[in-house]
């Protein structure tokens, strides 16, 4: 598959349709694939592709849009909702892009297997539905669908939204039965406030405000960040009490609100673990509920439920209604 | 005249009030000679979808144990569909601050026209009845702004 990709995008180079290539480069470690441009054939020896790369690339698209010439971009089927909720915004350019789908069977979590006790790992490849594991202690074993990132195990589906050609699309297709994503969310509605706040304390103030999750967001792109405004006493800081911890999360998750297409990058790039697709997905939930099955980045033109509205919305005190239990 | 004990718990409640129909329902309620709580303080905004999340935060991060926000009727905004808007935004914040564990009952979205003086009364009434009996606000309050 990497050396498909590979193959593909030093034609397209050859061909000129693309200047430059936006895939993943490999990191210092044997699993930390990093987004890069590759802006020629030799360059591309670095290309990796492999479950590793989860890293969503339609984010890097904003600005490979306003440089000269097309760029070539890999994008995951989840990625490519992504790309579709950009084009919506009007953030992308879609004439200077030339979009490769590539198959995924899925996206892996590095700490899943380090927290499984194996340590000193040096490099990662797959074999069927086993990870073989090279460690500087020797060769271990751990089952692929374990080491799945959260998000993968309740997949949206390998079907790209939008592409100029496919590449190993059938990979990953004959995936097993799915969990269903607001299981954990149902889970925190069933609980008393109290054990609610209880456990976003918990959660929150783990949080050291290196501002990963909104940077890696694609749904986060406003040129300039309600948190990079001098005007508020929490722009670059870290939280100074539950409060701030509350305030971030809360307005992060509802400036992206409707507009979130559940692709698990926040969630996935934060170094204390927070689970704040938790956060997204709850709102996801209620938008569904409230005004109807809503999935952000399935299409390029209809109006999101924020922007949107009808005479017969429910009224806000719905929340008190259900006290508080849903 | 009953003397204040310095202990006991007053509410602070903000109330955001659109221009056009809320501020000149709590202007009827004054001129009417129908009483309020004086714990309400209103701040007037043009819309009621002038209002941003971040507002209604702020406003408990300064020391607010109850935020209630009025607007035109649906239907009857001045900007013929800015209520529509807020109510989207307005259900899912406080969807979101339920979610969070923060007691649903401190914020609230009242509709209250020029006409309804009664209405403005008695709304704020009970609102200031529910943070009278929800206590002060500890899981959205920020320590440093308490005064006493």
């Amino acid at each position: 598959m990497q050396e498909r990709l590979i193959e593909r995008a030093k034609e397209l180079l050859a061909e000129g349709t693309v200047v430059r290539v936006l895939g993943w480069k490999r990191g210092d470690l044997g699993y930390d694939p990093e987004p890069a441009y590759f802006n020629s054939p030799e360059e591309l020896e670095d290309f990796v592709y492999d479950g590793f790369c989860g890293a969503n690339l339609s984010k890097y698209m904003i600005q490979a849009g306003k440089l000269e010439g097309n760029t070539l971009v890999f994008l995951k089927p989840c990625d490519t909702y992504s790309f579709n909720q950009l084009i919506k915004e009007h953030r992308v350019n879609r004439e200077k892009t030339y979009i490769i789908g590539v198959g995924c069977k899925g996206t892996l979590d590095i700490d899943k297997v380090k927290s499984a006790g194996i340590k000193g790992i040096e490099r990662v490849s797959c074999q069927g539905d086993v990870l073989k594991i090279q460690t500087i202690y020797g060769e271990k074993e751990f089952p692929f669908q374990e080491a799945l990132l959260e998000r993968c195990t309740v997949c949206k589906g390998k079907t790209h939204q939008i592409y100029d050609e496919l590449i190993g699309a059938e990979e990953g297709e004959e995936a097993g039965p799915l969990g269903n994503r607001f299981e954990m969310v149902e889970k925190l509605e069933a609980m008393s406030p109290e054990e609610r706040f209880a456990f976003w304390q918990k959660e929150l103030s783990k949080c050291i405000r290196c501002n990963a999750c909104r940077n890696v967001c694609p749904a986060c792109s406003c040129l300039k960040c309600v948190f990079d405004s001098n005007q508020f006493d929490s722009a670059q800081k870290a939280n100074a009490d539950t409060f701030e911890e509350q305030m971030f999360h809360i307005i992060r998750a509802f400036h992206v609100a409707g507009r979130c297409t559940d692709c698990g990058e926040c969630s996935r790039v934060c170094p204390q673990g927070i689970p704040l697709h938790l956060l997204n997905r709850k709102f996801i939930k209620d938008i569904n509920e409230f005004y109807g099955e809503y999935q952000a980045g399935e299409d390029t033109e209809s109006r999101a439920p924020l922007t949107n509205f009808t005479f017969e919305d429910v009224e806000p005190g719905i929340v008190s209604e259900r006290g508080g239990r849903h | 005249m009953q003397v204040e004990n310095k202990k006991e718990f007053r509410p602070k409640i903000v109330a955001f009030c659109c221009n056009w129909c809320s501020y000149a329902g709590a202007d009827l309620a004054g001129s009417s000679r129908l009483a309020y709580p004086a714990d309400v303080k209103i701040i007037r905004v043009p819309c009621s979808c002038r209002v941003n999340p971040m507002f209604i935060l702020r406003a408990f991060q300064r020391g607010a144990d109850g935020v209630i926000l009025c607007g035109c009727h649906p239907g009857d905004c001045h900007y013929t569909t800015g209520n529509y808007y807020a109510r989207r935004r307005m259900t899912l914040l406080f969807s979101m601050l339920d979610y969070l564990g923060v007691e649903h009952g401190r914020t609230r979205v009242e509709w209250v026209s020029a006409a309804e003086g009664v209405k403005f009364s008695t709304t704020m009434n009970e609102f200031v009845e529910k943070i009278y009996s929800l206590g002060e606000n500890v899981r959205l309050e920020d320590l440093r702004c308490k005064r006493d």
